[in-house]
Parts: structure tokens; C-alpha cells; sequence
């Protein structure tokens, strides 16, 4: 009981400690002289109209990509604890097809879901969004039909190399930046004129990769995870 | 956006921590530790994107150009991006940690049939005494092996402490 309190104490402290520092900063007016300077330099160097974007990709890519071999390691890592290598497939309880609303809701929703996430991820440099948000909606379109129709699941196979591809791809990119004498994942091929859907120079190829890349691991993931709570 | 506003949400974010932590602390369901764990997250990450708001007499807009508008108009009262782009970094693995945490639930439930954090120590513990063939663990007050209780000295021996070593 003694524990439960004095957690309880540390818990109200620890947010009591957060608000006294947020308080004594300037509140809406950031100290911080890199974002002025980002806001100001992205639109002309750079070129994305969405400067999260120029942000993350140009000048944070290499971050991005630490990001990126992160989210990879979790992916590899659920496969690792979930492996179904020492169970055969459908050893548990037959996996019943999806009722007929289900089904029909699911064919009608796939391509909508593919062009929305393709959407997001190639104006991830235009618009909010990006990569990986248009790749969590492309991870929702190839979940989506696994589980109207369980007997039909996606190959593991076929997903690992879609995300290696894009992992190549982003890595690629970036070497090709130290081939022009730039520093790794420099973006290329000039700015271009803001706002056009070909601009911002290979940042969107980056953000293409990023999208595949996050949509496969996402898809996999959570097909390990239903996968296994239909053989429990 | 007003002071009010703003302190509202600050106590709101902070809020959402501070419940992530006393439910991380005070929560003996694995699923419940995980929730509490993506709660706090939340709360850390509002705090992050809440740093980079920026008062400005036209109200603070995204770090997003417009098509046709005059980028050197927009950038002041535009909110700092870095912030957000470190967040969208933190959701990302804060997916993934939320993905790996709830795979080892799954096995743990899967290997005890509980979720429950008492019950899945004691389990596992005696589990991993069997496997090395010791005895269970006990208290470190409790007597060594499997000797008798040493014989109390008469000395010692009074009716309200019964039991107390000389």
C-alpha cells in the first residue's frame, strides 16, 4: 500500500516538476534560433512547401534512417518472438472467412485505401502527410482483406522484399548525394518550383521509399500478431 | 491562441504523463502496462509539439507553404518544425516498442495463461527453480535450509514477543 502511494506521490511530483519548467520558459514563443532559420532557408534550398518534410528528410535524413532500421529491428523482433516455425500453419482453430458485409466492404475499401495512402506519401512533401503516414493507411490496405478472408494470407516473403527494395532505395539515394560531391542524403536535382508535385529534387523518391518501406513492415507486423491470435 | 488555451493544454499533456506513469507503476495487468505506456507517450509527445507553438498576432499556422503565397509572409508566425518532426520520429518507434511489448504479452500468456504480474512472477519463478533443481527462494529473515528453529533462551522467552532469538 506504502508502494502505491509513494507512486502516486512520484507520479503527481514528476508532472508538478514538468509544469514548473514548462512554465518558467517563454510559453509560445520558442527560445529554440534553429526552427526560425529552418523556416526561413527550407523553401529556397530545399523546396518542399511542407518544411516537416525538408525537416525530417534533408536535414535530418540521416536520422530518419536510424528511424527507419528502429522500426525495422521491432518488426524483426516480433517475428523472432512470434515465429511460427515450430507450430505448423492452421494448427489451432480453423480460420472461418469473414461474413459477406465484411467481404464486399473490404473489396470496395482496397483501392480506395491504396490511392489515398499513394496520395498521402506522394505529396508528402506538398501537404501534411508523408511516409510514413501514407504508409500506415497502405499497411491498413493489405491488413484489411487478411482479415475478411483468413485462408488468403499475405506471403512474409513477398513483404520482406518490398522493404528491403525501399530500404535500398533510400540508402541508394543517399550514396548517390556523396557521388555529386554532397553530404550523404543530400537532396538532389535542385530545388524546383515550390509547390509543384515534382519538386523539392529527390526528396519525395525518399519519401516513396519510406512509405513502402513503413507499409510493409506495418502489414507483416500486425499479421504476425493476428496471425498468432488465430492459432492461440 | 490565448494563455488560457495554452495552459490547458499543458496541464492536459502533462496530465496524460502523469497517468502513463502511475498506471506503468500501479497497473499488474501486462495489456493495462502497455496502455499506460502508449498514454504517457502521448502526453510527452503533445509536450513536444506544444514547444514549438509560437505566438504571433495572426495566430500560429503549420510550417506548411501555401501554393501562391509569399513564403517570407508566412515563416513568422509559422510554428518551429523541428519539434514535429522529432515527434513524428517518436510515433514511429513508440509503434514499434508498443509492437515488440505486446508480442512478449502474447507469448507470456501463451506460456502461463495470465496476463496478471504477480501471478506470472511466482510462476515463472518456480519454473526457473525447477529447471536449475534449487529450492524456491524465501524470505531473507526466514531460516536457512532446512535446519530446526534454534532454541529460544529462557531469558528471552516472554509471553507478548513469543519466538524472539536471545
Amino acid at each position: 500500500m506504502l508502494t502505491r502511494y509513494g507512486t502516486l506521490l512520484f507520479a503527481a511530483g514528476f508532472a508538478f516538476l514538468l509544469f514548473v519548467l514548462f512554465t518558467s520558459q517563454p510559453l509560445g514563443a520558442p527560445p529554440m534560433l534553429a526552427g526560425q532559420a529552418l523556416l526561413d532557408e527550407a523553401a529556397t534550398t530545399v523546396g518542399a512547401a511542407n518544411i516537416v518534410t525538408a525537416v525530417v528528410l534533408a536535414y535530418r535524413g540521416i536520422d530518419t534512417l536510424g528511424e527507419l532500421s528502429i522500426l525495422f529491428a521491432a518488426a524483426t523482433a516480433v517475428g523472432l518472438v512470434l515465429g511460427s516455425a515450430h507450430r505448423t500453419l492452421g494448427a489451432g482453430a480453423p480460420r472461418e472467412p469473414g461474413g459477406f458485409i465484411l467481404r464486399a466492404g473490404v473489396d470496395f475499401l482496397f483501392p480506395l485505401l491504396l490511392l489515398v495512402g499513394f496520395y498521402i506519401i506522394v505529396h508528402g512533401h506538398l501537404t501534411p502527410g508523408g511516409g510514413f503516414q501514407g504508409g500506415v493507411v497502405l499497411a491498413a490496405a493489405f491488413v484489411l482483406p487478411v482479415l475478411a478472408r483468413p485462408t488468403e494470407t499475405l506471403s512474409h516473403k513477398a513483404m520482406a522484399r518490398v522493404e528491403g527494395l525501399a530500404g535500398g532505395v533510400f540508402i541508394l539515394t543517399g550514396l548517390g548525394a556523396l557521388a555529386f560531391d554532397r553530404a550523404f542524403l543530400a537532396p538532389l536535382l535542385g530545388p524546383g518550383q515550390l509547390g509543384a508535385l515534382l519538386s523539392a529534387g529527390t526528396l519525395p523518391v525518399l519519401y516513396l521509399a519510406v512509405g513502402l518501406k513503413v507499409g510493409a513492415e506495418l502489414a507483416s507486423l500486425l499479421l504476425r500478431l493476428s496471425e498468432d491470435e488465430a492459432d492461440a | 491562441m490565448s494563455e488560457f488555451a495554452l495552459l490547458t493544454l499543458l496541464i492536459g499533456a502533462l496530465g496524460l504523463v502523469a497517468l502513463g506513469i502511475g498506471g506503468l507503476v500501479l497497473s499488474r495487468n501486462l495489456f493495462r502496462v502497455v496502455l499506460a505506456l502508449a498514454l504517457a507517450e502521448a502526453g510527452a509527445n503533445l509536450l513536444l509539439v506544444l514547444v514549438g507553438f509560437r505566438q504571433s498576432a495572426w495566430g500560429a499556422i503549420a510550417p506548411i507553404i501555401e501554393s501562391g503565397r509569399d513564403a517570407a509572409s508566412l515563416t513568422p508566425s509559422m510554428v518551429d518544425p523541428i519539434p514535429q518532426a522529432l515527434v513524428l520520429t517518436a510515433i514511429v518507434i513508440g509503434v514499434g516498442v508498443q509492437a515488440l511489448a505486446l508480442s512478449l504479452a502474447i507469448r507470456a500468456y501463451g506460456a502461463y495463461g495470465t496476463l496478471d504480474m504477480n501471478a506470472l512472477r511466482a510462476r515463472m519463478e518456480t519454473d526457473i527453480d525447477s529447471a536449475a533443481g534449487t529450492q524456491p527462494a524465501r524470505c531473507q529473515h526466514a531460516p536457512a535450509g532446512g535446519r530446526p528453529l534454534p532454541p529460544i533462551s529462557a531469558g528471552a522467552r516472554r509471553a507478548d514477543t513469543p519466538g524472539t532469538p536471545a
